[in-house]
């Protein structure tokens, strides 16, 4: 925690557009929500209500050109990363408009304009293409950093051990952010490992760790924006675990029979986005007027995209057979 | 030159020719240059950021691959020993095979996965294995398995340079063949071309890598015998040259499918699927498939041997699909 202390907390400005994503990520996921419970519309997701305020922080910290990894629960990653709504539910919903033509689903979004790379359905397997994506800007001599989000599940597999130590043995330009949102599926996280802090592993790489509270914006901006800065500037990579919790379990529809009502009930008690919300309004930073005006544009920016997409035509059938190979000579049938 | 410096060779005017080619392996770099020395002398040359020595991580090499070629770059990473690739399956298969087709081909991964399987060397069944029936089945991989030094380089070259994730499958036992290679930096065969190692009118022999030499061992066993057998190299499985396998079975009207991989479930299972559809009424006999015994590999050269299939056993299927068998 004290390595971050020394970090400057962002300006005005910054906070307020950290709001503003929170409230664009919130009313996304809400939408999504109570489009499928009254059957106005039908996708699968993995819902990410609760963890606003890490890409958040994220998004303020990257730069347009720096890249992002995230998972399948990936909402929110991808708002914080500057994908426009219509393509984000236009994928979830199979439609011609979504990011990748209806071909991947709401799993495997990438916008390379966004800097969006990869959504991965295989938990942990993120993480060595964010290493090769990090080796490739030292290949070009770019100083863009790559972050990739993944969650404590993560953190166990494999893949991980073997992509951390690689990023930390060949210094590379990585921010490994973990969203610990203290359950692996349906698995509470104490369960899953012998230790507490996701954190600790970094030492075992070789790489600094950090643990933050990951509802709170400010704190976020600091570890993140010091981890992206040491990235930048050759310093390597860092493990920034960001504590936080999932209101929606781990697919939307989960009756989440593994968490209590009570450590629930407690956990949306500590809402990120409405704290912060009421810490803009009591710190002066943003006036209620102001702060009412983005809560709307965000609604209004949520509904229109999902209009959009119930408007929009799904991928005609030509489609299926495109892309499986570059040419598709001799490509079996 | 051997198959060895013919694949050298390519690695190296690749890396020379474009700077987007990045070598990742474990124990690529001098001075050990790989365990079979195919990359010695490349980091020296070329430097050690683009030659590059890894950790024993299959997963995190194959991985960082991708994402470089995700990039723009063109990498090409080893797998030592083939065996060892099914630690880095779920990169080859979850990502480099669909990402061209997931993202509506916004992130294609152009990778090339070079491994050699390392068979017939008592090494055991963990180190032995000839796994390119795995990938075959997965929609959105190319599998390439050279069985001559110029096909290895033509290959590989080829491979590095497609835009799609290349499964590049050397064989040990190959290695130290020699023959004649052209040494023009550019040049390159195209993938889904099989090649006519030996011409014939009696019998097609259908075959790819190590198979390929036991298969024309084979034929000249029958040429003998006055039995002219064609041996058609396919060089590639995927993408997979239907039109010239048809066009030598049906002028033959017999096919054996020869291949080092265990026979259950192998390549040749599709290979004579598609031959006995596509040529039902013509063919003079059963399509027959030669393969390794479905067992592990033994280590003991004796069992081994019992394991893999060899020139007399390729022959024997000839004769069988001729009726002369006694």
């Amino acid at each position: 925690m004290s390595m971050t202390d020394s970090q400057p907390p962002p300006s005005a400005e910054v906070q307020r557009r950290m709001y503003e994503l929170m409230a664009l990520m919130k009313a996304a996921d809400d939408r999504l929500s109570k489009g499928i419970s009254t059957g106005e519309f039908m996708c699968v997701y993995w819902p990410s209500r609760g963890q606003e305020a890490i890409p958040a922080a994220l998004g303020v910290c990257l730069r347009p050109d720096d890249q992002l990894v995230t998972t399948y629960r990936g909402l929110h990653d991808l708002v914080g990363k500057g994908v426009p709504l219509v393509e984000i539910y236009g994928e979830m919903m199979g439609r011609e408009v979504g990011a990748c033509r209806g071909k991947g689903g709401t799993m495997h979004i990438a916008r390379p304009e966004s800097g969006v790379m990869l959504s991965t359905g295989i938990v942990g397997a993120g993480i060595p293409v964010a290493v090769g994506l990090a080796l490739a800007a030292r290949r070009k001599g770019v100083d863009r950093v790559t972050a990739v989000s993944f969650g404590d599940g993560a953190t166990n597999t494999g893949s991980f051990h073997e992509a951390a130590n690689l990023a930390a043995l060949w210094e590379l330009p990585v921010v490994l952010v973990c969203q610990n949102n203290l359950y692996a599926e349906m698995t509470p996280v104490e369960h899953t490992m012998k230790i507490d802090r996701v954190a600790d592993r970094a030492l075992g790489y070789g790489m600094p760790g950090v643990r933050v509270d990951g509802n709170d914006p400010i704190a976020l901006y600091r570890a993140l924006s010091e981890a992206v800065e040491r990235a930048r500037s050759g310093g390597g990579p860092t493990l920034v675990e960001c504590v936080t919790f999932r209101f929606r379990g781990h697919y939307f529809g989960d009756r989440m029979t593994y968490i209590s009502k009570e450590r629930l009930a407690e956990a949306e008690g500590n809402d990120p986005v409405p704290a912060f919300r009421a810490r803009l309004a009591a710190d002066g930073v943003c006036s209620n007027e102001e702060l009412d005006r983005i809560d709307a544009a965000a609604l209004a920016q949520v509904n229109e995209a999902v209009q959009a997409v119930l408007d929009a035509a799904p991928p005609p059938v030509e489609e299926v057979a495109r892309d499986v190979f570059a040419d598709a000579e001799n490509c079996p049938a | 030159m051997t198959m060895s410096q013919a694949l050298n060779l390519a690695l190296d005017q690749a890396l020379e020719r474009d700077d987007r080619v990045l070598v990742l392996g474990e124990d690529i770099a001098d001075p050990a240059g790989g365990i079979s020395g195919i990359t010695a002398g490349l980091s020296t040359k070329h430097g050690a950021d683009r030659v590059l020595d890894t950790p024993i991580s299959e997963a995190a090499i194959v991985g960082a691959a991708i994402g470089a070629a995700m990039d723009g770059l063109l990498p090409v990473a080893e797998i030592m020993i083939m065996d060892f690739i099914g630690i880095a399956l779920d990169q080859i298969v979850n990502h480099a095979a669909k990402l061209r087709y997931m993202t509506g081909g916004r992130t294609p991964s152009p990778i090339t996965v070079r491994t050699a399987v390392f068979g017939g060397r008592g090494t055991g069944a963990t180190h032995s294995q000839s796994l390119e029936a795995w990938f075959m089945h997965i929609p959105g991989l190319k599998v390439i398995v050279p069985a001559t030094p110029r096909d290895a380089k033509g290959l590989l070259t080829t491979a590095i340079f497609d835009e799609d994730p290349c499964v590049f499958v050397e064989t040990v036992a190959l290695y130290a063949q020699r023959g004649p290679v052209p040494i023009a930096a550019d040049f390159a065969i195209p993938l889904g071309k099989a090649e006519v190692k030996k011409p014939g009118d009696d019998v097609t022999i259908v075959s790819y890598g190590r198979g390929v030499i036991e298969s024309l061992s084979a034929a000249a066993n029958l040429e003998a015998d006055g039995l002219s057998a064609e041996v058609l190299d396919l060089r590639t499985l995927v993408p997979l040259d239907v039109p010239a396998i048809l066009e030598s079975v049906s002028r033959t009207k017999r096919a054996v499918v020869a291949h080092f991989a265990t026979r259950f479930a192998g390549p040749g299972a599709e290979i004579a699927a598609i031959i006995g559809k596509e040529l039902f009424g013509q063919l003079a006999a059963p399509v027959e498939r030669v393969g390794a015994r479905f067992t592990p590999i033994p280590s003991a050269p004796a069992l081994e041997a019992e394991v893999f299939p060899n020139a007399e056993l390729i022959a024997a299927a000839a004769r069988l699909t001729l009726g002369k068998n006694d």
